[in-house]
């Protein structure tokens, strides 16, 4: 270790001339500017600005002259360390922006290397399209009605005013359940769930109800025994028709865009009377009913059938008869409801070819709609 | 319904300008919805003219068959006026004979082009048609041989076959029954076009007398009214006119004789199904009664059938005749001799014939309009035109005998007030308007005056009327639906999505985000289903709910775990192709309760709270259930190195991330499952101020599952009740506290039995080491020769750290030094 140096014989010291001290300067501002690396300028400081270079010896000496000449050596040195180190910082400085320069060109990668490493996940087209037409009628200040999918057969059919000898029961083809006296059927459709609700919340009702439902239809492509729709009940004084228009209309531009173009006639359902029909118009052939495939426009649409509309459900104002079984006051209330086919509006909106798709379970088929749709 | 254009026009006089695009278009917005527009004809195109044939010459050939080598006269239909040359395989015909010729250049049904050929050593130039080749119908006995007044040689015959019409084919709901008829469906158009309409079932008819044939009615409920009439003298040889088979054939059906024909014909006439019997067939008079149980009865479609005391049967003295409604018998049926005829029109009640109907499986043209419903006032009108037709075209002379028995019920009356159709449409609809279309349809309308109260008495060929609500519909469809206006209905304020339902996307998000992907599968399995997934006889999945009428025999049964149809969508991924597949579903498994009955309740009130909770206490427990399913890599190889392959732990952890999403901290135990792999089998549970709550298992399917189901060996799976885990959720979380005093690091490592749960440890390591102790984690597990057989070793990292100061070696020393003492004492533990 080097310290001051406190005990120094006075006749050892010689001077510190001009001249020296400039050369070792100036050796020291040569040695700097041919450091060609980091290392190498460490090592350049170590040797001409450390304690033991030549100019850190001579200003130890310094000490040990006398008064006057003491000044004027402590200042040449002084001025030449200072150089020195001006010199060492100022290359340090562009030698490290070499180094890092370097460094990001050796690290270089290919980055269109592929780095799919973890399989994509996605939720279900079904899902997340009773998702979204729930949220447009939350949005509305609807809420979001359930029922099971194993319901009562009153539930079903007879609070719907489809008492055990109507005829529209064999439209619906039901799967009933073992022992038949328990009276339990698969839901043929979500209006049971109209019936859950006015049974227990009372009115002002808004709410809209998605689900599964179930029929005894053989499994081909516009066949599932097991499709979704979505149901959709208003319960208040003073509802009228023009009240379901406006909210299917509503729904039709949320989900379809403004300036859809829909139809309502006349129809039946036990449930509703008035009952009505809402169709849409066929957005692959605009309505014509023409294929727009073959080249002549002569062929018929596949996706209505030619018919030019495309059906979307059924709906219309609650029977009376329905409103007396869920214990509603039908002289003060009235309320409309519709229902439509999930699936079916997914295959329109996004077509679809095959009904079965949603079943299967084909990853590819699900990840194609991410996880909103 | 189909009905040809011809055939509406016959009652009402369309307006010029209506095309049958248009009239469809507009029967469509009064409900009669248009289902398809077809031109019977327009498939047949060019020359299609009479010929007489001139010469026929018979030619054998090697084949067996008899070819005739023919010329025909077609006049200037060929351009030259010279015979045609024509080969035909038919021999119903000779020399002279006037037959149908399609020329070179036409075309027949199936895009079949005719042109000159060479067959059978001649140049054959066009065909002599047969009904079949022309769509006529199935009569392929031979070619159509034309009467002698048909026309001309080259005339055009189109028009005289009647193969041009418009049929447009309707959807008729159930509450329009009228409309299976042109008498209805011609009621609409005039409604639609204001064109004048001409009821086909007002007629002049006979009085009932007491001379027609006699007829009894037991059961006056089942049948109200029973109208009979007679004819004898039928030509049974009479045939068909083309025009009434075709306008038959138009309306799908198919002509047969005669005799039905003309029954069927006035059926889709009128609307009210008829029935023809053998009149020498019958013995003693008709009864009509309930049918004995255990009686038999053979019906016109050659089926007997065993009949139930519900059933309303037509009888003479040797027994039941006919399926009142429904079907006639065996015994009376008309057939190639019958000369006399007794025609019945009886009116019967629409919920027996339903009844009927759906117990002996039987569905007629007449079923159908009797169990909706028909006018029960057009008895005596639509014997009157069979009878008229009978005379006319089977030369048949009608006796004076006219059969009623019964009466037609009174219709009911309906009352409303004359603005409800514009307060329920939301339309503005004046009493007036209300007071027209009510009339338009038929309905017969008093209003007292400065009464707001309308008096409504609906036409009897409408039963669906009953309600007010039905006449606000009619009014409202005459004004037209479309012009109902459309308005948001003013909701209150709602308060969103439920925390459940919430809760739900949460889930499915959770793991699209975790790489799994989303599928729906049915609910419908089998026992193999379950005996696949090696479940136990005696386990709670194999209680499950049984569909009567399933799709498949194959698979009755409503499941009690998604695994089956989870795991088949798994394959089917593998099998197409797509090997690394991770996949998740939650939805609803059925849990019956055995022996409960879901009652039939009133329909008339509201139920009372014990009839409700009763209804619901039957219905089967429908939890919410959570499957995921993983087979390959989770992590793909690549460019980068290995991958990672699926795992036990990929499955228990798939759970925890759904845990956490909702706020929940799961615990986990061995456990031995069915169809986990009983060394890979993790209990998933959570802990509640009532105890642990199993939520169910995750780990490796059993290698026999993963055969049985035809998955991938190793194939992970979890299935755990998502409603039992939403209902633990923490729906506010409360603020975390932490302290931001540096934290102190300590590891051990412990070696303990192998079969020593590691979570067990870690567990009792955090106890041990007291509130100081922030976390306690596995980082490494050994195994092998420095620690011996039947031993592991666990390392653990423990954090430490204090809420007000910064610890010292002192302090976390102790706290590691408790809790290794802590799990020596409970675990055997030895730190290494
Ligand atoms: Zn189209």
């Amino acid at each position: 270790m080097s310290g001051p140096n406190s005990s120094y014989d006075p006749v050892q010291v010689t001077p510190l001339g001009e001249e020296q001290v400039w050369a070792m300067r100036d050796q020291a501002l040569a040695a700097v500017e041919a450091a060609a690396d980091l290392d190498a300028l460490k090592q350049v400081r170590t040797d001409h600005a450390g304690d033991r270079s030549p100019l850190g010896l001579a200003n130890r000496e310094i000490g040990a002259l006398p008064p006057q000449a003491k000044k004027d050596a402590g200042m040449r040195i002084g001025q030449a360390r200072g150089a020195v180190n001006q010199a060492l910082a100022a290359r340090q400085a562009v030698l490290e922006v070499e180094a890092e320069e370097l460094m990001l060109v050796t690290e270089t990668v290919d980055v269109t290397l592929p780095w799919d490493r973890s399989p994509r996940g996605a939720r279900h087209p079904i899902t997340m399209m009773s998702e979204r037409i729930a949220d447009i009628f939350v949005a509305m200040g609807w809420e979001v009605a359930e029922g099971p999918l194993v319901e009562a057969e009153w539930l079903n059919f007879d609070a719907l005013n489809l008492g055990a000898d109507h005829p529209a029961r064999t439209m619906q083809d039901t799967f009933w359940t073992e022992p038949a006296e328990n009276n339990v059927v698969l839901r043929t459709h979500t209006s049971p769930v109209q019936a859950r609700t006015m049974l227990t919340r009372t009115p002002p009702i808004y709410v809209v109800c998605p689900g599964r439902v179930f029929r005894t239809d053989e499994y081909d492509a516009t066949h599932s025994p097991m499709f979704h729709q979505v149901e959709g009940l208003v319960i208040d004084e003073g509802i009228t028709m023009a009240h379901l228009k406006g909210s299917l209309d509503h729904m039709l531009a949320a989900l379809f865009g403004e300036g859809v173009v829909t139809r309502f006639r006349p129809s039946y359902f036990p449930f509703t009377e008035p009952s009505a029909e809402m169709d849409l118009i066929c957005f692959v052939c605009r309505g014509t009913g023409h294929s727009v495939l073959e080249g002549n426009g002569e062929g018929t649409c596949r996706t209505c059938r030619g018919e030019g509309w495309i059906e979307l459900g059924g709906c219309g104002v609650v029977n009376p008869r329905v409103l007396t079984a869920c214990g509603v006051d039908p002289d003060r209330y009235t309320g409309f409801a519709f229902g439509f086919g999930i699936d079916r509006t997914l295959m329109f909106r996004h077509g679809v070819e095959d009904l079965r798709s949603f079943f299967e379970g084909d990853v590819r088929f699900s990840r194609a709609f991410g996880t909103e749709i | 319904m189909k009905a040809a254009l011809s055939w509406i026009r016959d009652f009402v006089d369309l307006p010029a300008d209506v095309t049958v695009d248009d009239l469809a278009a507009r029967l469509t917005t009064l409900g009669l919805k248009l289902e398809a527009l077809e031109k019977p004809g327009a498939d047949v195109t060019g020359p299609l003219v009479i010929g007489r044939v001139l010469t026929q010459v018979p030619e054998p050939q090697k084949n067996g068959k008899t070819i005739n080598w023919c010329t025909v006269d077609v006049g200037a239909a060929n351009g030259t006026g010279e015979p045609q040359g024509i080969v035909c395989g038919a021999h119903n015909f000779a020399p002279g004979d006037l037959v149908v010729v399609v020329l070179p250049g036409g075309v027949l049904p199936g895009g079949f082009e005719i042109s000159e050929r060479k067959t059978y050593g001649h140049l054959s130039a066009g065909m002599i048609c047969s009904a079949r080749e022309l769509g006529l119908g199935d009569d392929h006995d031979g070619i159509i041989v034309l009467p002698p007044d048909a026309g001309a040689p080259g005339d055009s015959v189109r028009d005289y076959l009647l193969l041009d019409d418009d049929v447009i084919e309707f959807e008729i709901n159930p509450d329009r029954a009228y409309a299976l008829s042109l008498r209805g469906v011609a009621r609409e158009a005039a409604l639609a076009t204001g064109g004048a309409y001409t009821d086909p079932a007002l007629r002049q008819t006979p009085a009932p007398n007491a001379d027609g044939y006699p007829v009894v009615i037991d059961d006056l409920d089942g049948c109200p009214v029973f109208v009979a009439r007679t004819v004898s003298g039928f030509d049974p040889a009479a045939t068909t006119p083309r025009w009434m088979a075709r306008r038959i054939q138009h309306a799908g059906m198919r002509p047969i004789s005669l005799a039905v024909d003309i029954t069927n014909y006035v059926m889709l006439e009128l609307g009210h199904p008829i029935h023809g019997y053998d009149a020498d067939k019958l013995t003693g008079p008709i009864r009509v009664r309930r049918a004995t149980a255990g009686e038999k009865l053979t019906t016109l479609d050659g089926a007997e059938r065993t009949l139930a005391a519900e059933d309303l049967v037509v009888t003479d003295d040797s027994g039941p005749i006919g399926l009142g409604g429904v079907m006639g018998g065996e015994t009376t049926e008309i057939s190639a001799t019958t000369t006399s005829i007794l025609v019945e029109v009886a009116s019967w009640n629409p919920v027996a014939m339903f009844r009927t109907g759906k117990r002996h499986k039987l569905t007629s043209e007449a079923g159908k309009r009797n169990e909706r419903g028909v006018d029960p006032t057009i008895g005596e009108a639509a014997a009157d035109r069979v009878v008229e037709l009978l005379v006319e075209l089977g030369g048949a002379t009608a006796d004076a005998g006219v059969t009623k028995v019964g009466t037609a019920p009174e219709q009911p009356t309906v009352t409303i007030s004359a603005d409800l159709p514009a307060r329920i449409t939301g339309m503005e609809i004046s009493a007036e308007t209300t007071v027209a279309h009510l009339e338009a349809v038929g309905c017969r309308v008093d209003r007292a005056s400065g009464s707001s109260e309308l008096t409504v008495v609906p036409p009897p060929w409408r039963p669906d009327i009953t309600d007010p609500f039905d006449l606000v519909e009619e009014v409202a469809r005459i004004v037209g639906y479309d012009t109902v206006p459309s308005v948001l209905p003013p909701a209150p304020a709602g308060r969103g999505l439920t925390s459940e339902q919430l809760l739900r996307r949460r889930v499915g998000r959770t793991l699209a985000g975790a790489g799994y992907v989303e599928v729906l599968t049915f609910p419908f399995v089998g026992e193999q289903a379950f005996d696949a997934l090696s479940i136990p006889e005696d386990d709670v999945r194999r209680t499950a709910l049984r569909l009567a009428n399933p799709l498949s025999n194959e698979a009755p049964l409503m499941t009690t775990t998604l695994l089956p149809g989870v795991l088949e969508a798994l394959a089917r991924n593998v099998g197409r192709g797509t090997t690394d597949v991770a996949l998740f579903e939650a939805a609803p498994v059925t849990f019956p309760h055995v022996g409960a009955v879901a009652p039939i309740l009133a329909v008339d009130r509201r139920p009372t709270e014990a009839e409700w909770a009763e209804l619901n206490a039957a219905l089967p427990d429908q939890p919410l259930h959570l499957v995921l399913a993983l087979a390959g890599e989770v992590e793909l190889s690549g460019w980068w190195g290995e991958g990672r392959k699926a795992a036990w732990s990929d499955a228990v952890e798939g759970v925890r991330r759904v845990a956490l999403a909702l706020g929940v901290e799961v615990v986990v135990r061995a456990a031995s499952q069915a169809p986990w792999h009983p060394g890979r089998c993790a209990e998933i549970l959570v802990e509640t101020a009532d105890g642990p709550v199993s939520l169910g298992h995750a780990g490796e399917l059993h290698p026999r599952v993963c055969a049985a189901t035809g998955v991938p060996v190793r194939t992970a799976a979890a299935e755990v009740n998502l409603s039992a885990l939403i209902a633990q959720a923490v729906l506010i979380v409360p603020a975390p506290d932490f302290s931001t005093f540096p934290v102190a690091k300590e590891d051990v490592a412990l070696v303990v039995a192998a079969d020593v749960p590691a979570a067990a440890v870690a567990r009792t390591l955090r106890e041990g080491a007291g509130p100081l102790c922030e976390s306690v984690r596995l980082f490494d597990v050994y195994t092998g020769a420095q620690i011996g057989d039947g031993q592991r070793s666990l390392a653990f990292a423990l954090r430490f750290r204090a809420p007000d100061r910064t610890l010292t070696e002192a302090d976390t020393g102790a706290a590691r030094d408790a809790a290794v003492a802590l799990a020596a004492v409970r675990h055997g533990a030895v730190q290494r």
